[in-house]
């Protein structure tokens, strides 16, 4: 409709069409290969998760039967194994996004005002050494935070000069809410949480907090994506003219102030693109528990990424595994909309009101 | 007016361009390469094609003496066959039956049988093998799915009982001291635990674990595989005695004295005995050569004598193009000198009985593994059931301040489930 419009606007009819025509062809390329790598892999996905294809031959044969809504039912409200263990993985999820995605954010941002400031020295040298690990392959990494973090590893030692004996972190299913909680004497589950449950798992266990092993991974998230994050603020603050801060310097308004009530505002789309990508990132998390724990221990590691290809490769369950893989699409674009709506303009609104506060403040100091 | 016709028509055109490359797409996946299921039409599978052998390798040593072995018979043969090492044997196999392009022989576990067996991707061979009656029968058990026998076991591994000899020693303990009971496993256990370290240690799993319930009389499942009974009072009274060591500090899981697993623990003297297979002897040789030790057939329980079996089989795809030549590939890996030659390589043992002796006379240090296959038993294969293990596996790790009861009544839903289907 809207070309429509445009074109029966513009001069020289024949040639826009013709401009279209070529327009398709050129993309075409690029639509073949979506098409080809993308779009049909994800038809053929969808088909899966609501066939019985026990992993032979073709998913569309003529023995795949339609099984609608079974592999989801199962996972989602089954109530046995598969509801349990992909209760469990959303939990571990949950917690790993909650802990990686603000503190990620909060440190590639502060990384960037610091490497950005102008006098500071040996700029290039930082922007480098932070943005070291996010070059790095995961698995390398991965390899490396489990000697890091092993029993008798350089973190545990660490601890040991400050007195305090390092669990054995990989191998410590311990949630860290739980173990907060026994340290300030709540031994055991109030009736309550232990009797109610959700997607297979009790109440007690869903606030069990990330465990020593998934809290390792949350630092080490935090440790390899922030230098990635950090290049897009610096993106971002640099196209923040210089004439603006001063501008707020003749406001008379101080260093934190600059930096919240001018620079953050300012910041608003790369911080919409960073906390995306970082939502994006931290569900879809499967090569570190690939590589270091492959779900373990007890669990507290898996996640719905992981859960999926072990139940469609492992355990021969590829309906189940589809299923949650479109379970994982939903959350994700959930939770996207749900920060595109936190983070949405309310300028109209709002700048109205916090120029005056500005003002009323800055007659109060004087 | 005419404008506007003149673009929509060309828009037209090219939309019906791009659905139809589209479409063109989707016949090419559907009708050619990858996905279609060309097992169905069977007959003439034997063509003498190529054979390829998938094999989820230990190391070199395994690596090479597989790839000898079919080298040796491809050029006996006539037959091409060439072996390949998978990075990530489930995942590999999985993606080549999908793909109905599956290898022609290949390693499989025992709780992967049910699965491939179930839908019609395995070729019931075994029966048919020459040497067919000469394997142990229990691990003709462990492969046979509704009573037919499906592949050849290529070897096996049972658990014993691995005993540091210096900290032996420096104990006090003899000889006569090895534990034959409950009991004197765990007043050993106990005079060998110095402070931090444990007597005994093992990997927190069901399959170390389990011995004690088979010693006790229990198991997972009843014996003709139809009923779940994991929470069993055998079954509770074995963990609950494994429970108490461990309360004890007599006995600890590899994992939390900062090992790996058993071997690791044991290898780096973090624990005076361990419960391991025989491929613990490779690690020993390789990774801690100077620890001096023997194996001891692991103590009887209550119930007798029991421990557990590991073992893969020779599969053979039911779409193989060429399904005769595998199978006189299998006749050639599984006969008895072929199966020295593997257990020479990397410390297996070999899976026909008349082979035994042999193999005793060739490592007498290990004759406790062998000797052990009489009362070995196999893990429950049933579709499912080793989801249910590895979740028990996730519940075993909080034994020590766990309720033995409660972990076994939450296992036991999960298995019901499984053995209902």
């Amino acid at each position: 409709m809207v070309a429509r419009a445009k074109s029966s606007r513009s001069p020289g009819p024949g040639i826009k069409g013709r401009q279209q025509l070529a327009g398709w062809i050129f993309i075409s390329p690029v639509v073949v290969l979506l098409g080809l790598f993308l779009f049909v892999p994800v038809l053929m996905a969808a088909w899966v998760s609501v066939s019985d294809w026990t992993g032979r031959g073709s998913p569309f044969a003529a023995d795949v039967g339609y099984v609608g809504t079974e592999n989801y039912s199962q996972i989602l409200t089954g109530g046995g194994l598969a509801t349990q263990d992909f209760g469990t993985s959303i939990r571990n999820n949950l917690y790993y996004v909650l802990f990686v995605v603000p503190l990620q954010t909060a440190l590639s941002l502060f990384l960037a005002v610091l490497v950005s400031r102008r006098i500071m020295r040996g700029r290039g040298f930082f922007r480098t050494a932070f943005y070291f690990p996010s070059v790095t392959s995961s698995v390398a990494i991965t390899v490396l935070w489990l000697f890091l973090f092993s029993q008798s590893g350089v973190v545990n030692k660490i601890l040991s000069w400050f007195t305090i004996d390092g669990p054995n972190w990989f191998a410590d299913p311990r949630g860290v809410i739980h173990v907060f909680l026994r340290a300030v004497g709540v031994e055991s589950a109030p009736q309550a949480l232990a009797t109610n449950e959700f997607l297979g798992i009790s109440w007690w266990q869903w606030v069990s907090g990330p465990s020593m092993a998934m809290s390792a991974f949350i630092l080490m998230a935090i440790f390899t994506t922030s230098g990635t994050f950090m290049l897009l603020f610096i993106a971002g603050l640099q196209s923040i003219g210089p004439e603006i801060e001063e501008a707020a310097m003749m406001d008379r308004a101080n260093a934190w102030r600059r930096f919240i009530h001018v620079t953050l505002p300012m910041l608003k789309p790369t911080l919409f693109t960073v906390i995306t990508l970082g939502l994006i990132g931290t569900w879809q998390v499967f090569d570190q528990i690939y590589v270091g724990t492959q779900g373990g221990p007890a669990k507290t590691t898996l996640t719905p990424a992981y859960l999926s290809f072990n139940e469609a490769f492992n355990q021969g369950d590829w309906g189940e595994g589809a299923a949650i893989a479109f379970i994982l699409f939903a959350i994700i674009v959930f939770f996207t909309i749900v920060q595109r709506f936190v983070l949405r303009e309310r300028d109209t609104v709002k700048k109205p009101r916090t120029k005056r506060s500005q003002a009323v403040a800055v007659e109060v100091e004087r | 007016m005419k404008t506007v016709r003149h673009t929509r028509g060309s828009r037209r055109l090219s939309l019906a361009a791009v659905t139809g490359t589209a479409a063109l797409l989707l016949t090419a996946c559907g009708g050619g390469s990858g996905f279609e299921d060309e097992g169905g039409d069977g007959g003439e599978q034997s063509s003498g094609g190529p054979i390829t052998v998938l094999i989820g390798s230990s190391g070199d040593a395994e690596t090479n003496a597989v790839t000898d072995a079919v080298n040796a018979w491809a050029e006996e043969s006539g037959t091409d066959a060439k072996v390949q090492v998978a990075a990530d044997l489930n995942q590999q196999l999985a993606q080549g039956f999908a793909g109905g392009e599956p290898a022609d022989v290949f390693y499989l576990s025992t709780d992967q049988l049910a699965a491939y067996a179930g839908n019609g991707s395995l070729e019931p061979y075994a029966a048919d093998l020459e040497n067919s009656g000469e394997f142990f029968p229990a691990l003709e058990e462990a492969f046979t799915y509704e009573d037919e026998f499906w592949c050849a076991p290529k070897d096996f591994s049972t658990l014993g009982l691995l005993i540091n000899n210096r900290l032996w020693e420096d104990a006090g303990l003899t000889e006569d001291d090895i534990p034959t009971t409950w009991e004197e496993l765990r007043s050993v256990a106990e005079q060998l635990t110095d402070g931090k370290t444990p007597g005994l240690a093992f990997g927190p799993e069901y399959q170390r674990v389990g011995v004690f319930f088979e010693q006790n009389g229990g198991g997972l499942v009843s014996d003709d595989g139809s009923e779940a009974t994991v929470n069993s009072a055998e079954n509770v009274e074995a963990l609950t005695f494994v429970q108490d060591m461990m309360k004890d500090g007599v006995a600890a899981w590899s994992s939390d004295i900062g090992a790996g697993w058993g071997g690791e623990a044991f290898g780096k003297e973090l624990s005076a005995m361990t419960i391991e297979g025989n491929w613990i002897a490779g690690a020993m040789e390789n990774d801690f050569p100077d620890i001096d030790y023997q194996v001891a057939p692991l103590p009887a329980g209550p119930e007798g004598e029991a421990t557990l079996q590991y073992t893969n089989c020779w599969g053979i795809a039911a779409d193989s193009d060429n399904i005769e030549g595998s199978v006189e590939l299998v006749d050639y890996l599984t006969a008895a000198e072929q199966q020295m030659a593997f257990a020479d390589a990397f410390g297996v043992m070999p899976s026909v009985e008349p082979a035994a002796e042999e193999w005793k006379e060739a490592y007498p240090e290990m004759a406790a593994f062998i000797d052990s296959a009489d009362f070995a038993r196999n893990l429950p294969t049933q579709e499912g059931a080793n989801d249910v293990i590895a979740d028990m596996n996730a519940q075993l790790a909080g034994l020590k301040g766990g309720n033995p009861q409660q972990i076994l009544d939450g296992v036991q839903q999960n298995m019901e489930a499984v053995v209902s289907q």
